[in-house]
């Protein structure tokens, strides 16, 4: 990381003269509520300035871990420390670190422009130096014209910016977005998406983003940090995370896998009458019966009258087109070009061809043959 | 001040206004419904059994003796022996209620609603308990329990219009606090640098306000109204001394009293209804926004 930090509010593109965001590092952190313990242990470690997304079904731990970095919730165990400082028992408003919520969070008897300057007027910055600096950023989130409406005047987006604003406004440590876009439109979640990345960039501001939406991870994290009943299953780039699952349960979540009973021996398996390796990792441990996790880009096909499958379903998804191809008793999800996928008809006989390199082969699960999606 | 002596009247005020937004989204679909004149029959038949009474009261504060139309009573008013008193005497007492109920009530719902959401139904059981336990009780219990000093101060009564407004006023800050997200509000603030106190007068109290007033209005009608803690705990409020001048002297002046205190207590739920309407605009506009 040889980013370093553009002083906040400032939209030059002037050297940056500040050091980096903070580094963060959760250390067994463990929090119960009643019988259930949201956090098991969790230890993670996010570089300063970097973008590290949490990721994980509901119920995960994912929000917890959050709140107990912003000081709002109290640890039953490990420590929360931030450039080596432990904060784990400092007050959330001592902690420095800007949040932006999932719900609109902005105060309803404010206007933007207040809002923005609500951090600094904690803070008894004088009244000229508040104004200025929040102007400037809501000039840095194109809401420069909207500082004096009021939350219920500005769109469900615009809310969202400003809040963004306002956390940055006090030039935070680390800042904290909460599924800040799970209450957005398709639309304006993108753009929203594209620009708190690129701010995040510009400002090179460590930051931890929680979030259920797999394409929101893999367009902006750094790093993502996939967890399960309050662990951590895998630390990895967005596109490792995708390419090299480290577990079943991440191969599942992440993307689309359809399961496919196989036999493993020797460190290999046959599918479709071809033989192919298994994926190293976790998976090594298996063998004899388990379960491949097919990607729909792992597998092509071609049409064949004697091949061992037949399309079931078609849907088009622009560029490409899923087919689900029916081969026995398994649901097989496959991705073919649309210009290819245009010309299979329902019903068609298909041939099946593995593609990818080698296979990641989780412990047979009992139940259904269907192909698994997880979207 | 006689209709607002009755607390379920008061009860009635503060469901209906925390119902409003609920009733406003229905409206439209009221003004499509065909017109049945049995609806204006009993429309007609509760005005008249409201009205009548305000209107012959009115009547009666504006005759003088001779049957004619008149302000003498009005004129009269301040002049009569012992108004004064009595009116300041249930101002002090109204000012001292609404401070201690706003300063008891306002941190215990907000810590309820932030801290302990599971206490909101104890709070609401236990906040209904002095519309159940009748106001004689509840006085000739304090007036056995408590010791001398305290009874020989006409503060005592404002300790018990907290207690008999609580109801009210609990509801009112409740419906207030429910409306808004208090939780996330508050870990904005707190995340901002806000403490407690600046949390709750910028961002609380602001957002509040229309339930803070509607609370303020609900306590002072009570506070003007009460008559039966107030006469046997021998304090002449407004109300004891409209009864006793009754008996004692003209009238039209006690009526006229009684009229004043009425239009007074209208204005003030006017301004609260007002406010509540404003406030569901700007929730509606926020809707349609979103």
């Amino acid at each position: 990381m040889t980013q370093t930090r553009e002083t906040l509010g400032s939209t030059s593109q002037t050297p940056p003269s500040q050091p980096l965001g903070a580094e963060v590092r959760l250390e067994s952190l463990v929090r119960t509520y009643g019988n259930v313990r949201a956090l098991d242990g969790l230890s993670l470690t996010i570089n300063p300035g970097e973008f590290m997304a949490l990721l994980g079904p509901s119920g995960c731990g994912k929000t917890t871990a959050l709140r107990v970095l912003a000081g709002f919730e109290i640890l039953d165990g490990g420590r929360v420390v931030v450039d080596g400082v432990d904060l784990s028992d400092v007050n959330a408003r001592k902690r420095d670190m800007g949040m932006v919520f999932q719900s609109y969070s902005l105060f309803p008897n404010m206007n933007a422009l207040n809002n923005v300057a609500f951090g600094l007027r904690m803070r008894k910055q004088s009244g000229p130096v508040r104004r200025k600096k929040a102007s400037e950023l809501l000039e840095m989130v194109g809401l420069a014209d909207q500082a004096s409406k009021y939350p219920h005047q500005m769109s469900g987006g615009q809310q969202q910016r400003v809040a963004l604003a306002r956390a940055l406004a006090i030039e935070p440590r680390v800042l904290l977005l909460d599924e800040p876009l799970s209450a957005l439109d398709a639309i304006v979640r993108a753009e929203l998406r594209d620009q708190i990345r690129s701010l995040q960039q510009r400002l090179a501001i460590t930051t931890v983003f929680v979030t259920h939406d797999q394409e929101e991870v893999l367009s902006m994290a750094d790093r993502v940090c996939v967890m399960s009943r309050g662990r951590i299953e895998q630390v990895a780039a967005p596109a490792e995370l995708y390419e090299r699952p480290a577990t079943a349960f991440v191969a599942q979540f992440v993307g689309i896998s359809s399961r496919v009973p196989v036999v493993v021996v020797g460190g290999e398996l046959e599918l479709f009458g071809q033989k192919c390796a298994v994926r190293r990792g976790e998976s090594t441990s298996v063998s004899g019966p388990g379960d491949a996790l097919l990607r729909p880009e792992d597998v092509a096909v071609t049409v064949d009258p004697g091949g061992q499958g037949f399309v079931t379903r078609k849907s088009f998804l622009g560029a490409m087109t899923r087919l689900v191809v029916q081969v026995g008793d398994i649901n097989l999800r496959v991705d073919v070009r649309s210009d290819v996928g245009s010309e299979i008809d329902l019903g068609t006989r298909v041939a099946l061809r593995v593609v990818a390199r080698d296979v990641l082969v989780a412990p047979r699960r009992d139940g259904s043959p269907e192909g698994t999606e997880t979207s | 001040m006689a209709p607002l002596e009755g607390s379920g009247s008061l009860y009635e005020v503060a469901q209906s206004e925390n119902q409003y937004v609920e009733t406003a989204s229905t409206g439209s679909a009221r003004r499509g419904r065909k017109f049945r004149w049995w609806r204006l029959v009993v429309l007609g038949l509760a005005g008249a059994y409201f009205l009548i009474p305000i209107y012959a009261g009115l009547k009666f504060s504006f005759e003088n003796v001779a049957g004619h139309f008149s302000f003498q009573a009005f004129r009269n008013l301040p002049s009569a022996p012992g108004f004064t008193a009595a009116l300041s005497l249930s101002l002090k007492l109204a000012l001292v209620t609404v401070v201690a109920s706003t300063v008891l009530m306002v941190p215990t719902s907000i810590y309820v609603h932030v801290r302990v959401p599971r206490l909101r139904r104890i709070l609401d059981v236990v906040t209904v308990l002095p519309i159940v336990i009748p106001p004689i009780v509840l006085i000739i219990g304090v007036l056995g329990a408590f010791p001398l000093w305290a009874k020989s101060s006409p503060y005592l009564l404002s300790f018990m219009y907290v207690i008999l407004a609580m109801p009210f006023v609990y509801r009112s800050l409740d419906a207030g606090l429910g409306a808004i997200d208090l939780k996330t509000l508050t870990e904005a603030s707190r995340s901002l640098g806000g403490n407690w106190i600046k949390t709750l007068w910028r961002v609380i109290l602001p957002n509040i306000r229309p339930a803070l007033l509607s609370a303020t209005v609900l306590t002072l009608a009570l506070v003007f109204g009460e008559y039966t803690m107030a006469s046997l705990d021998l304090w002449q409020t407004i109300p004891v001394w409209i009864v006793q001048f009754q008996v004692s002297s003209d009238g039209n002046i006690q009526v006229a009293a009684s009229m004043l205190g009425l239009v007074g207590t209208w204005i003030l739920l006017i301004i609260v209804v007002s406010l509540d309407r404003s406030q569901s605009r700007r929730s509606r506009r926020k809707l349609g926004a979103s």
